[in-house]
């Protein structure tokens, strides 16, 4: 009945599965939290798969009226292909992780139940179904809904080990969070007062320039950034994201950020919010946090910080293509392909930073510490961790064939078609800085120890095969760029700029 | 001046004092305080365009109406879960504060 199109009941499936298999694990206990959310890790996957496949096949997007209530009424669901793409990524990164976390958080049956555990499981699902929503919302509203179910999953992951530390981080990244989502909510009924809709296609249909429309852009944007942490309001990230324990920092870092900015891509986008001057003001913003997030990284003392400060960096790049999609010089192809370059970015940055914290948070359980200086040793010790770290790094500078090479690739080949040699040289200085990092931790990592290690606690090995196996993912997803279509121009509507009209 | 305008400009200080007060104050729980005078705010911005809209011989637009409530129990929610922090960070170090007296960095090694 409600389907507008044939497949599009797997959308409020994929939403719901995830936030079915939480309310299981709620209902059933401690002792059965991982279990459950292990076997909903396969159907969520098998979901996403479906819902890619199906958009590949047809070559369009997916939509779902729900209640059969059409818009502007009605709430619809649609997957394009960007939401797609990312879909796919989300469930294999929280597949992974809840693979890498089954050591750490999984039941033992001879010990008593512990709430951190419990938690941790239904929060991973709770992220999980949030960012769906995230996803496949089509109107501005449950965007809203969507984002704060992300944060409200995403806050208390930061505290699951309960020190002052940690909550005081929970409580400062709440705090952002909260101011952000209070400036997104105040766009909403200025675009409702103008425009009478909320749904984005009708938007996008009716948009035009008038002081309305542009104060609600300018607060949205600002809020969605203090939820992104782009520089120079990326205060709330490093504690937050260093102190959680590494599954969660792994979720934390690879999606939840990338929630906000999804919906911020939709705005500026495909409601046509964007304007040539604000996206260049907002590459100005992440060519800061490329320099500041790196600099600052390289004179980090602790590992998960040094990996913290590299995720400040690396969301300066997903707001480069802001400029080279909405300068008064890009043609449509030119949008697509810096939207193409973004996107690849999102999905290289989330699988080589999991690998990366999954590694960090594996060399901090088995010496006990995370001091760089003092990591002499551990590539003997634990081989697999570090070149998981090690191909992760490759993905973040961008040497061939990674994802981050391709989305490097792509967004300074839109930035020399449309003349716009600045924002290169921000992405080559960014990569060399990048670069120093990564092979500063790995050659103290490779160096012989004056005294032989000895790990405090076993190395648990399956774990290091996820991360490596994550790194080895953003390392080959380079060669997306070989397969037969492009999946992210799927459903796209043809983007108008505000400025430009 | 009409009842509409009155209100919005209600609203524009009531986001105006909500905004300060959240990034001015060091105290958490005044931030706090101050998110929920900025949540007020929003949610009368949210009337006062419904009132606008107001039409069909209803007394304003239901759409906005519903967005309202919802939009209260997600504020709602959020305060929550912040003082359900706030009192464990209390419980936790003994004081409810943000001002990095220990860095939250500087150590996790010695625990």
């Amino acid at each position: 009945m409600g389907a507008a199109t044939p497949a599009g009941f797997l959308l409020p499936l994929a939403l719901m599965a995830p936030l079915t298999g939480m309310l299981i694990a709620f209902a059933l206990g401690g002792r059965y939290a991982h279990r459950v959310a292990l076997a909903t890790v396969p159907v969520g996957l098998a979901l996403a798969i479906a819902i890619v496949i199906h958009l590949a096949r047809s070559g369009e997007a997916l939509e779902y009226l729900l209640g059969g209530w059409a818009p502007p009424l009605g709430v619809r669901l649609r997957a394009d292909g960007l939401a797609a793409a990312m879909m796919l990524a989300t469930a294999v990164i929280i597949g992974a992780t809840a693979l890498f976390a089954g050591p750490e958080f999984g039941a033992r049956p001879d010990a008593p139940e512990r709430r951190a555990p419990f938690a941790f499981w239904q929060l991973l699902l709770a992220v999980w179904g949030a960012l769906n929503t995230v996803l496949l919302a089509h109107d501005l509203f449950t965007l809203f809904v969507a984002l704060e179910l992300l944060t409200f999953a995403g806050v208390p992951l930061v505290c699951l080990d309960g020190r002052g530390e940690t909550l005081q981080a929970a409580l400062r990244y709440l705090i952002f969070a909260l101011a952000g989502s209070a400036l997104y909510l105040v766009g909403v009924p200025l675009l409702y007062g103008t425009y009478g809709t909320l749904d984005i296609s009708l938007l996008a249909m009716r948009i035009h320039v008038d002081h309305a429309t542009v104060t609600a852009t300018a607060l949205m944007t600002a809020g969605l950034l203090a939820k992104t942490a782009l520089f120079p309001l990326h205060l709330w990230l490093p504690p937050a994201h260093a102190g959680a324990p590494a599954p969660a920092s792994t979720v934390l870092s690879a999606l939840v950020i990338k929630g906000s900015f999804f919906v911020l891509v939709r705005l500026w986008f495909d409601v046509g919010l964007g304007s040539a001057a604000g996206a260049q003001l907002l590459a100005a913003l992440g060519a800061g946090a490329i320099f500041f997030g790196n600099v600052v990284a390289l004179r980090q003392a602790r590992l998960k910080l040094l990996v913290a400060y590299s995720t400040v960096a690396q969301i300066g790049y997903l707001f480069l293509m802001f400029p080279l999609a909405l300068s008064a010089g890009s043609t449509a192809a030119d949008g697509a392909m810096a939207l193409a370059g973004g996107l690849m970015q999102v999905i290289s940055h989330a699988a080589a930073k999991a690998a990366m914290f999954m590694s960090a948070g594996l060399v901090y359980a088995a010496l006990g510490h995370d001091r760089i200086a003092e990591l002499a040793g551990v590539g003997r010790l634990m081989p697999m961790s570090i070149v998981a770290f090690a191909l992760g790094g490759i993905s973040l500078v961008g040497l061939p064939p990674s994802g981050g090479f391709l989305a490097k690739w792509l967004l300074l080949s839109v930035s020399a078609a449309t003349g716009q040699w600045w924002w290169a040289a921000v992405m080559i200085v960014g990569g060399l800085l990048t670069a120093c990092y990564a092979v500063l931790v790995v050659m103290r990592a490779m160096t012989a120890p004056a005294a032989p290690l000895v790990p405090k606690a076993e190395v648990p090995r399956a774990s290091e095969a996820v991360a490596l196996a994550l790194a080895v993912c953003s390392v080959l997803l380079g060669f997306v760029a070989f397969l037969p279509i492009d999946l992210t121009a799927i459903g796209r509507p043809h983007s108008v700029v505000l400025g430009a009209q | 001046m009409s009842s509409a305008t009155l209100l919005g400009l209600c609203s524009a200080v009531l986001v105006g004092l909500g905004l300060y007060g959240l990034v001015a104050n060091p105290e958490p729980l005044r931030k706090i305080l101050a998110f929920n005078l900025f949540g007020s705010g929003v949610f009368l911005i949210f009337g006062v365009v419904a009132r606008r809209g107001a039409g069909a011989g209803l007394g304003g637009d239901p759409v906005l109406q519903a967005l309202t409530i919802t939009g209260l129990v997600v504020a709602f929610a959020a305060t929550a879960l912040a003082v359900a922090l706030l009192l464990r960070l209390f419980e936790a170090t003994g004081t409810a504060t943000l001002a990095s007296g220990t860095r939250p960095d500087a150590d996790a090694s010695n625990t």
